[in-house]
């Protein structure tokens, strides 16, 4: 299987702070694959740079065999990478549909088309029954469910994760697990994670790369990098799992 | 659903007779209140257009006197330099504004002018106008420009020369189509694309929207439409001064209706207008049976009026208005 998303040699500084150096992988098609690491350690800076907001300072990114770092966020989503953010932001004014609808609008220019494509989605992701409600009267859980539902809306073919996972309970964990897995599987969707709840990791990522101050440590299998010494000793501590 | 993209039964009856009021008010009322109307339809025509820039599409402008006086003076030129009707004037005022404002909209969102700063920018244009307009001697300068006027016998709506009930319907009809093709642009992809860019910009990016793009559509939309109210005035009022038409109290008193109505609303525009213009110029006809002389009332009576609404309402008058007659829901 081919390489969907090829990332060599990126580095990025913020004044003088070197946030993402050296870092490389390669995700194929069809994978989950995680970035994990301690705070600080240069995850959202990488996820940044694949999704367009800023280019990196060196380095090279290859999504489906075509060069895109520096290119625009807008430009990132239209060629099928979309992405969630830490921070959740849906359109609060806008009801669950309505947020939907504007990612299905990306693919198809008219509404009712985009209106019968968001319910698809919606149902996928747990929230047709809450589609008139504003998303700003959402639940943390929903709100984070309706940010991956907003983001598959733009048919990507790489899903970004931004700690899609942190602040929910396990059992909403497990949930955002369970579709994210079935979405995996039934449409071949390729995801990127970045996530610190390492029982969600550990349950959908196929290969997990490890970021200490923006320098990879570690690359492998769950069972590999959890045993690695240095994962360990940075990120995990001994007394982990 | 029908109350999301439809219109209800009961409110689709309000409108209807709301129509009928309208279309009939020529026979039953006076001149001066004709006047008023015209007035109130004024202000609801160009509210609504403004409300495109900043209800839907979240880009404050303070400076939309520009567009007015853009368009007014364009028509206007051209009827008196050339002879050329009103009609044909229009489509010239129009893109004349639309032109202007795509260069501000490319100069501001080119290099991230966002937020307060672009309103500033905004206000910053209509004052180049008015100052630019006042030494423009073509147009008369700051001593005003005038078009001719005559008695005329008959209505002319090729030429806009005639009585009070030829302008009013003029203006019934602007706020009707611009109420409806506000309506249509709601629903339109550009619509949900407005909406999701003034909820966050950087999530629509992340969505794939063009902001950049989008953003100028609006800003031309807008100033396209303003412009036409522009030409109006010109044809309605037969004179324009730089310092009373670019000036920025008539930017503010612009922005008035469709602040105080609901911000984003299709309604709101109109209610805002109706209450605004129509309380405005009650309280001035109390005034004056009273034998009350009061410079400036109407001036306290926007602030008050503001303050009220700000405080009480921050989502302007409609919302709740239509929340309790039962009429649409929440984003009309």
């Amino acid at each position: 299987m081919g390489m969907l998303l090829e990332v060599e040699n990126l580095r990025k500084s913020f004044s003088g702070l070197r946030a993402v150096q050296g870092v490389s992988f390669a995700i194929p098609e069809g994978a989950i694959f995680a970035v994990i690491g301690p705070n600080g350690a240069g995850k959202t800076t990488l996820f940044n740079m694949i999704a367009g907001v800023f280019p990196p300072d060196a380095g090279v990114i290859r999504f489906a065999g075509e060069r895109i770092d520096g290119i625009t966020p807008d430009e990132a989503c239209r060629r099928g990478i979309a992405r969630t953010f830490q921070i959740v932001r849906p359109f609060p004014a806008l009801t669950v549909e309505e947020n939907v609808v504007v990612g299905t609008l990306l693919r198809r220019h008219d509404v009712a088309a985009a209106r019968a494509a968001a319910a698809d989605v919606l149902k996928r992701l747990d929230l047709h029954d809450k589609r008139h409600q504003r998303a700003s009267a959402l639940t943390l859980p929903d709100r984070k469910r309706l940010e991956v539902a907003r983001a598959l809306a733009t048919e990507p073919k790489l899903l970004l994760l931004d700690e899609t996972m942190a602040g929910l309970r396990p059992t909403e964990t497990d949930r955002m697990v369970a579709i994210l897995r079935t979405l995996n599987r039934e449409t071949g969707l390729t995801i990127l994670l970045i996530e610190h709840v390492m029982r969600a990791v550990m349950a959908l990522a196929s290969r997990i790369l490890v970021l200490h101050h923006g320098a990879p440590i570690a690359e492998g299998t769950p069972e590999e990098v959890v045993r690695h010494p240095a994962v360990l000793s940075s990120y995990l501590g001994a007394e982990a799992l | 659903m029908t109350a999301r993209f439809g219109i209800e039964p009961r409110a689709a009856i309000a409108l209807a007779a709301l129509a009928a009021v309208l279309l009939a008010a020529p026979l039953f009322a006076s001149d001066y209140l004709l006047t008023v109307l015209i007035l109130i339809l004024y202000f609801a025509y160009a509210g609504q257009a403004w409300n495109i820039m900043f209800g839907f599409a979240g880009q404050l402008s303070l400076g939309h006197a520009l567009f007015v006086g853009l368009g007014a003076y364009m028509a206007a030129a051209l009827y008196v330099h050339f002879g050329i009707g009103p009609w044909i004037g229009l489509v010239a005022a129009v893109a004349i504004a639309a032109l202007c404002a795509a260069a501000i909209g490319f100069l501001a969102f080119r290099f991230g002018v966002a937020g307060v700063y672009f309103a500033i920018l905004t206000i910053a244009f209509a004052e180049f106008a008015r100052i630019g307009f006042d030494h423009f001697g073509w147009v008369g300068g700051s001593a005003g420009f005038f078009l001719p006027v005559a008695t005329y016998s008959r209505n002319d709506l090729w030429n806009l020369r005639g009585n009070p009930t030829l302008f009013y319907y003029v203006m019934l009809a602007l706020a009707a189509a611009a109420l409806l093709a506000c309506h249509a642009l709601l629903r339109s992809r550009m619509g949900y694309y407005w909406l999701a860019i003034r909820e966050d910009e950087q999530a629509a990016r992340a969505v794939g929207i063009n902001t950049f793009r989008c953003k100028l559509v609006a800003v031309v939309t807008s100033a396209g439409m303003t412009a036409v109210a522009g030409v109006f005035l010109a044809f309605y009022y037969n004179n324009l001064f730089p310092e009373q038409v670019f000036h920025i109290s008539r930017s503010i008193e612009l922005i008035l209706a469709p602040i105080i109505g609901g911000v984003g609303t299709l309604f709101g525009p109109i209610v805002g207008a109706v209450l605004l213009t129509g309380l405005a110029e009650g309280l001035t006809v109390a005034l004056t049976a009273f034998g009350l002389d009061v410079p400036g009332a109407k001036q306290v009576f926007y602030g008050v009026c503001l303050l009220v609404v700000v405080t009480l309402l921050p989502d302007g008058i409609w919302p709740p208005l239509a929340r309790a007659l039962r009429l649409t829901s929440r984003r009309d």
